[in-house]
């Protein structure tokens, strides 16, 4: 029998993808970092770490600390802005066969529009990821995620300026995530990539201080995947709109189990940092369980469900 | 683009010494061709999970052919599992990583190392001596008690240097800490001081070479999910605001570079 490579190709909106495999915001850095690691020209796509107007120098340290199969983090947005980010890390990225989705967050409906206009019409940049979710920074940042008419407005407000196809980043600290997604559809969204990480928090008994100096964190890994699949399911049912799932994937089988439930494409995380080359290792995995399930085209695979 | 690996390495010398203390030697000759001292490796525990993250080593010595070692005291999940792992195990390894000690053309230099923090001191003081960087560098040495560091001051006086050793309980050399033992360096000499350890030693340390007039470079550590600058999560202040990241700015930095609280 004659192998041939099974189709790994997607579409979020008129973003393709040669494979459903993307690099999850703030896990990645700008994509140079994992150069020496993995071969950046075999991921679908590089969503870079999230970037502001002006340049953050995040939260005070400790930022991270290890969980239950899974850590916290408060970063606090650190980035270099999107000047800075246009000038010294878009250069490299654009060198890649690779596309790549810029994050972008704000503080304010007009930081939003800002960015997404700055961005508009650069070569290298091929889609937005809005962030609405990051639960880190007090003031902007939870409000737009966890009121569907703010989200919706945000979505607006950067659809209307932006030149790229629009993904918008949910937070799971929602009481009825679908809400939200529909609204961000509603606002013109192309795409909706969940879930973000879950607030939670980390307390050294003996010292009786909390772990992170921020207090609260966004928990990630393999102990939030259970969440997230639920998640990415309802909101799959709930919009029309492509769904990019993202929570605890690890392997390539983590990344089928979001396609049954309906994701387009994945983004891996908080995997990076345990294996650089998780990415490619699931690019290749992807290949095999096409194969093994007998399908020509991961496109069969999404929303394979069967219930 | 840095020069670092991601290598399944073979085990190959398992060594438990007492309180708790083991040193792996692992087979990893890409790594070990391009390290330098004071760099580090991310060491994944195994396979599954719980523990999730790769724990950060220094590189505590390079021998034979392609070898690396890392020392590291049991402690706490991940260092727990390490320890059950024997010769023959192998382990995925990513590095080196990170910026480490700069020593070339150093005039006198003194390497203070305290509780594990003594681990990249053998690795620094075989290259300071290999390439003829400093003459005759002076080792202080401290622990809480002598079956932390015995061996470690045998092997690197094996090396044909003056080592100090200081113990908090007194089983070994001076009764004390190893900042004491800084008092015995001539004042007049324009000393670079080498240092690794807990924070307050190292704080001290720092305080002592203010005085002096020293210079003095630290190798700190933190909390690190990635040791690859895509976190972010190592972060560091410095005495100017903003901060400073340990995985790729450091771990080795120069005194004056962070803030001391």
């Amino acid at each position: 029998m004659a192998v041939t490579k099974p189709d790994l190709q997607v579409h979020i909106g008129s973003l393709a993808l040669k494979n459903p495999v993307l690099t999850a915001s703030g896990t990645f850095g700008y994509g140079e970092e994992f150069a020496p690691f993995v071969d950046l020209a075999r991921l679908g796509g590089i969503v870079v770490k999230g970037i502001s107007l002006a340049p953050r120098p995040g939260n005070p340290p400790p930022r991270v600390v290890e969980t239950a199969c899974g850590m916290l983090n408060a970063i606090g947005l650190e980035n270099v802005g999107v000047e800075r980010f246009i000038a010294e890390k878009l250069p490299f990225l654009r060198t890649l066969a690779t596309p790549v989705v810029v994050n972008i967050l704000g503080d304010s409906l007009d930081d939003y529009r800002q960015l997404a206009e700055q961005l508009a019409g650069i070569d290298g940049v091929a889609a937005l990821e809005v962030n609405i979710s990051c639960p880190n920074v007090k003031k902007g940042g939870v409000a737009f995620g966890t009121v569907p008419e703010m989200a919706r407005a945000v979505t607006a407000a950067v659809k209307q300026v932006a030149s790229q196809p629009v993904i918008v980043k949910l937070s799971p600290n929602v009481t009825d995530i679908t809400e939200i997604a529909r609204a961000v559809e509603d606002g013109g969204a192309d795409a909706v990539s969940l879930i973000n990480t879950l607030l939670g928090m980390a307390i050294d008994a003996r010292s009786r201080r909390p772990r992170l100096a921020n207090v609260v964190g966004g928990l990630s890994g393999p102990a939030v995947k259970p969440v997230a699949l639920r998640m990415v399911w309802q909101t799959a049912r709930a919009v029309s709109i492509p769904v990019v799932g993202i929570g605890g994937i690890a392997t390539a089988e983590d990344a089928a189990e979001f396609l049954l439930a309906g994701a387009t494409a994945i983004q891996v995380g908080t995997a990076n940092f345990v294996n650089p080359a998780a990415t490619t290792d699931i690019v290749a995995g992807l290949e095999r369980y096409c194969r093994e399930q007998n399908v020509s085209s991961v496109r069969e695979v999404i929303g394979g469900l069967r219930v | 683009m840095i020069q670092a690996f991601q290598k399944k390495a073979v085990i190959v010398r398992a060594e438990r010494f007492a309180a708790d203390i083991v040193r792996f030697t692992f087979h990893a000759p890409d790594i070990a061709r391009v390290a330098r001292p004071g760099q580090f490796v991310m060491v994944l525990s195994g396979p599954g999970s719980d523990p999730l993250l790769r724990r950060p080593f220094s590189i505590h010595r390079l021998s034979g052919d392609g070898n690396l070692s890392i020392l590291f005291k049991v402690l706490g999940k991940g260092t727990r599992r390490l320890a059950l792992l024997g010769e023959g195990d192998e382990l995925d390894l990513v590095g080196p990583l990170g910026r480490g000690f700069r020593f070339e053309g150093v005039g006198p230099a003194c390497l203070v190392g305290g509780g594990m923090g003594i681990a990249p001191m053998h690795f620094l003081l075989a290259e300071m001596l290999r390439e003829k960087a400093a003459s005759a560098p002076r080792v202080l040495l401290g622990a809480r008690i002598a079956a932390e560091l015995d061996f470690l001051a045998a092997e690197m006086e094996a090396l044909g240097v003056q080592v100090t050793v200081a113990t908090d309980d007194g089983s070994l050399g001076h009764h004390g800490t190893v900042v004491d033992l800084m008092h015995r360096l001539e004042e007049k000499k324009p000393w670079t001081v080498f240092t690794c350890g807990p924070h307050p030693m190292m704080r001290a340390v720092v305080g002592y070479c203010g005085r002096a007039g020293w210079r003095c470079q630290v190798s700190l550590e933190t909390m690190m999910a990635c040791g690859l600058a895509a976190c972010l999560g190592c972060a560091v202040s410095r005495p100017e605001g903003g901060y400073l990241h340990v995985c790729k700015d450091g771990p080795v930095f120069a005194a004056e570079e962070v803030a001391w609280l």
